[in-house]
């Protein structure tokens, strides 16, 4: 056991020093000092409590939505959708987080897990739907979630021209949602800090997803359904109501990354925030071989670079197209060192 | 540059230290060939006139530019800038943050003791297009495409309406808005659309203020061999021939100015506007339409030029009397 | 081949192996799964590389072997699993590698033409524009095997050629193998069926356990002594059983009818009783409805019409669960598709279909401990080797594979079995262990429906034999009664002369 969890690390360790060598040519190549420019990911990434943080919180949408995907993917399910069902659990959980204000309700303990559910419900029914289409028409849920990510984003965009949802402002969004329904950030690292609540929460659904996967009948069964239909039919397994609900789950858990976004980032739902988050949902389950730990490690890998990158960016004259291909460069090696690996075990 | 990698460990200290100045773009900014590209230009020409640090940052994400800002306060910069109307919130929060520190904004007005916001008269720019357009047009209308109706286009409208009144009060103005929404700012598709009806009413002349919904009343325009007027940057050589000329406004100018007056220890806050007089706002050279235009046209939009300059034509500005405007 | 030696890490998949053929004769390799026949056929066809040893065709030592080197020296490899594309017609599935280019257009007309004498000669009857994907099973290895003889193959190596084939198309391939044989082409039979190596084989190399065992002309051996040198022991090829007491009905199958696509009939008013301790035998070609009536039995799906009872309580009402709660055990025809998910380890094959039953879950957390000792229990019980819980079961032999099924669905202590080609792809060690137990379970009083593409299995296991033809139940019959010759009849749809009379 312990030997494979060692080999298993081992593997993304190589693929990174392998990537940061060959990233390291590339900044050579282009007449500039990898110390310096790696110096600078350091900094953005891990360089003072700050940045940590700010890791840690690009990170946290990505947990989200990394999960997602790799808990749809168990079920044999590619569900390209979290992004759109990041953009309905976050437009639910701003407006309850909005038209609760004032009443009864405002107080953390109802306002702030009533919003977490109406994301989850938001997300899970948008997510639920291209796998109501799967279990009983057979449309293939790859293509529907694909064009329900357009739908939503226009969506979003939409609710924001709607008079009694938006709020005067140079930028689309809606008005601020109430106190009470904010996920408390954590000021002890920084007062301006956005890291907050939600990266506990997302964690939380890192060991919930595990859970359910290895040890309950229901991840059993998921899993048997992803590996073979067959089998799931002969264990005993619905495979359309399974699939129905593992797409609702999947849709479940990156809208509740959509709700972090607005109770814990952003405070309102606003155009565009969306961009990338779930997409990136995707490469994250990859790189975390759709394992809910992998998920987690891939997710910090992601949130790191993205700060590192932005420190380059900001303190360097390295060309920002440079630092999206340094980045490819050591996504690229992680998610293949996972085949390498595989194909090295068989 | 290795002085980056340094520079946090001796962030306040050093008394010989250079200015540095800190750019921050929009998501997606740089390549605009607007405002972005106009505010880097600048910096770049500070640099090298002026011996200051340059930084610049691009974020990739939406409501991520207040720690582009933060990261370059803390690092304790000389001046931080940050372009768009869009920052205007998040730029205003970090600037409350770090009152020692001096800000910028581009475009919008942010009423803090540390932040200069470079404002332009664009009433003024579009009175000379407007001007421009009387003396191009041989049917007597022209038109106008706005982005989003908001008062800073109106501001673009009324300029336009009343440049072109001066030297023709006779000509018919239409006027057309994409939309209410920011994505009136990005729809091409829009813009042609709503461009081929202008032209079907006649209009040969046409002005836009409508970012990248322009890019299709310029090409609407090209179509159908009628005039197009170009905004913000200088447009003219998108459709080389159908685009009279552009409203610029000079952001480089703007910026190098700014640096300029920090590097002599004279920041001022508040607003900085700059019209005409300052070359804030210009025409383009016609390079490639000076035989649409009538002869010594040149200098007749030079004698307009001056009279507003001296005050002898007064251009309404939208956003300061909306209910004086027509 | 002389002194072939191959490890896989520790493992020694061939030991010192010699492998003499001689040109223009069918030479059988034999042995159970896991005794190194594909590894030796892989070492000689070039994708491995041996540790030790050479390779000498026809005298001349061969050295870097490869595929395509043994292409040139007229090897041609026929391999278990077909790997033809579907959505390409025959032709095209055969050029392909070996395509030639007429004007920088593929040139299909002077490869027809060769094909088409190849055809002839052999009498192999295949259409050259038949869509790959529509070929029978049977067809399909046809055209692999014309593949091979496009690239001039000298030397034939078939895989394993009759495990996935029906009794006819086997006699079908041995007619084809016997005019290969007359033309002077060399075969090499890979196979561990014992009738079939009698059958078509001049000679026989036997290996186990990575080692050559005998090589011995065909015709001085019999079949229990060539499973003695597979096995190592005395096999026992015939099945020894007591008379059954069969006791009251315990599946009754009454006009249970199923409409097909096309409004055909897969089922067509079907009716059979099962007894408590006894095993109906259920024969027929394969694609008569015994499929269709497992999967009505089974719970995949459901019937048209008719009733389906156990111990009285309609079956028809009840999910897959449900049925094996009240004693349904089902062993399927596919342990691929359905018995097992080759993809999890032993120990969750060994509770699939009872995962939400206690002790395996409580309130619908899994417990593991359970389900180790339960996966340890089951593999100490049927002997399952490697006898560790943790190992992937796609790893396993098929052999094992099945062992493990048969363990976990015997386990359940069933009222019901359905056993569905309980043997296909096992080895003779673990047929006959298989075939033990089902008597032993008949003999402890459950009922078992037997359904199986071997005649000779259906003979030797059943109390009763039933047989289908075109989703109709033909005949039923006491397996006393029954011969080859008359339940052949009966699959091919016809009845008896004197049957028919009353």
């Amino acid at each position: 056991m312990q030997r494979s969890l060692l080999r298993d690390l081992a593997y993304p360790a190589v693929a990174v020093f392998i990537a940061f060598l060959l990233g390291a040519l590339l900044v050579v190549a282009t007449g500039y000092s990898p110390a310096e420019i790696y110096g600078a990911l350091w900094h953005g990434a891990f360089g003072s409590a700050e940045n940590v943080a700010w890791s840690l919180q690009n990170a946290t949408p990505l947990v989200f939505t990394g999960l997602a995907v790799a808990l749809a993917f168990r079920a044999g399910l590619f569900n390209v959708g979290a992004e759109g069902q990041l953009i309905l659990g976050a437009f639910a959980a701003s407006q309850v987080g909005i038209r609760l204000k004032g009443t009864a309700f405002d107080t953390t303990l109802s306002i702030l897990p009533l919003a977490l559910l109406a994301a989850a419900l938001a997300g899970g029914l948008w997510g639920a739907i291209p796998g109501w289409l799967k279990a009983r028409l057979g449309v293939h849920e790859v293509i529907n979630t694909i064009m329900m990510n357009f739908i939503a984003a226009l969506l979003g965009s939409y609710f924001l021209t709607v008079p009694w949802i938006k709020e005067a402002g140079s930028v689309p969004q809606t008005p601020i949602v109430s106190a009470n329904a904010v996920l408390p950030a954590a000021r002890f690292i920084n007062p301006y800090t956005r890291l907050n609540a939600g990266f506990l929460l997302a964690l939380g659904c890192v060991f919930l997803v595990w859970f359910v996967l290895w040890r309950t009948w229901h991840g059993f069964e998921l899993r048997i359904v992803g590996l073979n239909a067959g089998a799931a039919t002969y264990a005993g397994a619905n495979v359309g109501r399974t699939t129905i609900a593992v797409m609702f789950a999947s849709g479940a858990l990156a809208g509740l990354g959509g709700a972090e976004q607005v109770l814990g980032v952003h405070y309102h739902f606003i155009k565009d925030f969306w961009v990338g988050l779930g997409f990136t949902g995707i490469a994250v389950a990859l790189v975390g071989e759709n394992h809910p730990v992998g998920v987690l490690l891939g997710a910090l890998l992601f949130g790191a670079l993205q700060n590192g990158a932005a420190e380059i960016d900001m303190m360097t004259t390295f060309p920002r197209e440079l630092i999206q291909v340094l980045q490819a460069i050591i996504i690229f090696l992680v998610a293949s060192m996972g085949y390498v690996r595989k194909r090295s075990a068989a | 540059m290795g002085l980056a990698l340094l520079a946090w460990g001796a962030a306040s200290a050093a008394p010989e230290k250079p200015v540095r100045v800190g750019l921050v773009l929009s998501v997606g900014g740089l390549g605009d060939k607007s405002f972005n590209d106009g505010a880097y230009e600048g910096l770049k020409r500070a640099t090298r006139e002026l011996d200051i640090l340059p930084y610049d940052g691009e974020p990739t994400m939406v409501a991520e530019d207040d720690r582009y800002f933060r990261r370059y306060a803390v690092e304790g910069f000389d001046l931080v800038i940050g372009v768009g109307f869009l920052m205007q919130s998040s730029l205003e929060a970090v600037a409350k943050e770090f009152p020692r520190i001096h800000f910028a904004i581009v475009d919008a007005f942010v009423d803090l003791p540390n932040v200069a916001s470079l404002l332009f008269k664009e009433h003024e720019g579009s009175f000379l297009v407007g001007a421009a357009a009387a003396m191009a047009t041989k049917t007597n209308v022209i038109g106008f495409v706005g982005g989003m109706e908001i008062p800073l286009i109106h501001k673009f409208r009324v300029g336009y309406g009343e440049g072109a009144r001066y030297l023709n009060p006779r000509i018919e103005v239409l006027e057309k808005f994409a939309g209410s929404g920011p994505e009136a700012f990005s729809d091409p598709f829009k813009g042609k659309q709503l461009t081929e009806t202008m032209i079907a009413q006649k209009a040969d002349v046409i002005f836009h203020a409508s970012g990248s919904t322009g890019n299709g009343v310029i090409e609407a325009c090209k179509q159908h061999g009628v005039l197009a007027i170009g905004v913000d940057a200088n447009q003219d050589y998108m459709a080389k021939g159908y685009v009279l000329t552009s409203m610029v406004k000079r952001v480089d100018v703007a910026i190098f100015e700014l640096v300029k007056e920090v590097k002599a220890g004279r920041f001022r806050a508040g607003p900085h506007v700059l019209g005409l007089a300052e070359n804030g706002v210009c025409t383009t050279d016609f390079a490639y339409t000076k035989q649409k235009m009538p002869a010594g046209f040149e200098a007749k939009l030079e004698a307009i030029r001056q009279k507003i300059i001296r005050g002898e034509i007064l251009v309404t500005d939208y956003t300061a009397r909306p209910a004086a405007a027509k | 081949m002389l002194g072939i030696t191959k490890h896989f890490g520790a493992l020694v998949a061939n030991r010192a192996v010699h492998l003499a053929v001689e040109r223009g004769t069918v030479h059988a390799l034999v042995g159970e799964n896991g005794a190194g026949k594909s590894t030796l056929m892989n070492v000689l066809y070039g994708l491995y590389e041996p540790d030790e040893g050479e390779v000498r065709i026809g005298g001349q030592r061969v050295t870097r072997l490869s595929p395509a080197r043994a292409v040139e020296l007229g090897l041609g490899m026929v391999h278990q699993h077909f790997m033809l594309i579907p959505t390409f017609t025959v032709l095209e599935n055969i050029v392909l590698g070996i395509e030639q280019s007429k004007g920088g257009l593929l040139d299909l007309d002077s490869p027809r033409a060769q094909l088409q004498e190849i055809i002839g000669t052999y009498d192999l009857k295949v259409n050259p524009d038949a869509l790959a994907g529509e070929l029978s099973v049977g067809m399909r290895q046809r055209v692999e095997i014309l593949k091979v003889l496009m690239r001039g193959a000298g030397v034939l190596l078939l895989d394993e050629p009759t495990a996935v084939l029906t009794p006819q198309e086997v006699e079908e391939l041995f007619k084809i193998v016997r005019l290969l044989k007359s033309q002077g082409k060399t075969i090499v039979f890979i196979s561990h069926k014992l009738r079939e190596v009698k059958a078509i084989s001049d000679r026989l190399t036997v290996m186990r356990g990575g080692e050559v065992v005998g090589s011995h002309a065909t015709a001085g051996v019999t079949e229990g002594d060539i499973a003695e040198m597979m096995v190592g022991r005395k096999v026992l090829l015939d099945v020894k059983k007591a008379e059954a007491k069969p006791g009251d009905v315990c599946l009754s199958i009454q006009d249970v009818t199923l409409v097909g696509g096309g409004s055909k009939l897969v089922l067509d008013h079907v009716d059979l009783e099962v007894r408590a301790g006894e095993i109906v035998g259920l024969a027929g070609v394969v694609g008569n409805g015994q499929t269709e009536l497992v999967e009505v039995l089974a719970g995949f799906r459901a019937p048209s019409d008719g009733r389906v009872r156990l111990d009285g309580r309609d079956l028809l009402e009840m999910d897959v669960l449900e049925r094996y709660r009240v004693g349904l055990a089902h062993i399927p025809e596919d342990r691929h598709k359905h018995g097992m998910v080759v993809d999890m380890d032993a120990r969750d094959n060994t509770i699939l279909g009872k995962q939400r039953d206690e002790p395996f879950s409580r309130s619908g957390v899994l417990d593991e401990t359970a389900i180790l000792l339960e996966a340890r229990a089951r593999i100490a019980q049927f002997d399952v080797r490697p006898p560790r819980p943790d190992v992937r079961a796609g790893d396993m032999s098929g052999g094992n594979q099945q062992k493990l099924v048969i363990a976990r669905e015997v386990s359940r202590e069933p009222r019901f079995l359905i056993a569905a080609m309980p043997t296909r792809g096992v080895d003779i060690g673990a047929i006959e262990f298989i075939h033990r137990h089902l008597i032993e379970l008949r003999d402890s009083g459950v009922a078992i429906l037997l359904v199986s593409a071997e005649l000779s299995e259906v003979l030797s296991l059943s109390d009763r034999i039933a047989v289908m033809y075109e989703g109709r139940m033909m005949d039923v019959m006491a397996a006393s009664e029954a011969t080859e010759q008359r339940l052949g009849l009966l699959m091919a749809g016809i009845h008896d002369k004197a049957e028919a009379a009353h």
